[in-house]
């Protein structure tokens, strides 16, 4: 194992992982709901009457924050280096089993955790363990 | 203050995926690439994420109520089944090809990101194969208020 100390960077990750958690403790004390991604895409499709507004807000904030994060401090572009062929690959993947397992990093792997969830706490292993097997296998073995 | 809490909960959400580094596609692979140059960063984030959430959910639960004293609606599901591994495969696969998961996705459209609508609009197309499936979307809609995120 090799460390990338070049892009070592533990404190804006943990900074931006405090905020996302402040994110999931707010909408749970102020609105009594999950803060999980998929869940508020999935949610949506189909939309449900009294149900599709309050993810709409949220996916929309969620889309506005790049513009304000622009202003408040340096931030990386998205450097998505996959094809277009993989992204819909991939995408399909993401939706599909994200709602199949109702939930992904944040819902799972943000919100189960902290709600110390042994249901979060396996699908949080199993998508950390196929993430880390898929980059291998793409870019060692294959 | 209540009427403008998800479109906060959102921003703050992606406000801190920015800072984080998790909108970064590359910088994702570059953590879960553990045989090859190795970028532990992204484990900070769960730390400094599930410590903030794990007060915020005690302090709902010990509440039992919202601060306005409406409903807490915490998934009811225990299950530890073929679905949620099954679904947990799937999802972690697409992640490693990519260095996208959900949140991070739809925040980087605001980045104006033509490869980041591109996925977005695969995993909506992923949603919306899910959900018309006759044999497994009636669980799934069942639980849909109570969904784990």
């Amino acid at each position: 194992m090799t460390i990338d100390w070049t892009h070592f960077a533990p404190l804006p990750a943990l900074a931006g992982g405090a905020l996302v958690g402040l994110a999931a403790a707010w909408l749970i004390l102020q609105d009594g709901r999950i803060l999980g991604a998929s869940g508020l895409l999935g949610g949506l499709i189909p939309p449900r009457s009294g149900d599709w507004r309050w993810r709409a807000e949220a996916i929309l904030g969620l889309i506005v924050a790049p513009f304000v994060a622009h202003f408040a401090f340096q931030t990386a572009s998205p450097a998505i280096a996959a094809a277009p062929a993989t992204l819909i690959a991939g995408g399909l993947m993401v939706g599909f089993g994200t709602r199949l397992a109702n939930g992904c990093t944040s819902g799972h792997g943000v919100c189960g955790l902290a709600r110390l969830s042994p249901r979060s706490l396996a699908a949080t292993l199993t998508f950390m363990t196929a993430g880390f097997a898929t980059v291998f296998v793409v870019r060692h073995v294959i | 203050m209540r009427r403008v809490t998800p479109f906060l909960a959102g921003l703050l959400f992606g406000l801190g995926l920015c800072l984080s580094g998790m909108t970064n596609a590359a910088k994702v692979l570059g953590f879960l690439d553990v045989a090859g140059l190795w970028d532990p960063s992204l484990a900070f984030v769960m730390v400094g994420a599930i410590a903030v959430a794990f007060v915020g959910f005690r302090a709902a639960r010990a509440r039992g109520r919202t601060l306005a004293g409406g409903p807490l609606e915490l998934p009811a599901s225990s299950a530890i089944d073929v679905r949620l591994i099954g679904g947990s495969l799937l999802f972690g696969v697409g992640w490693g090809l990519v260095g996208l998961c959900p949140g991070p996705a739809i925040a980087d459209i605001g980045f104006l990101d033509r490869r980041a609508a591109l996925f977005v609009v695969a995993m909506a197309a992923g949603m919306a194969f899910f959900s018309v499936l006759p044999a497994i979307r009636p669980t799934a809609s069942a639980t849909a208020a109570l969904e784990d995120g």
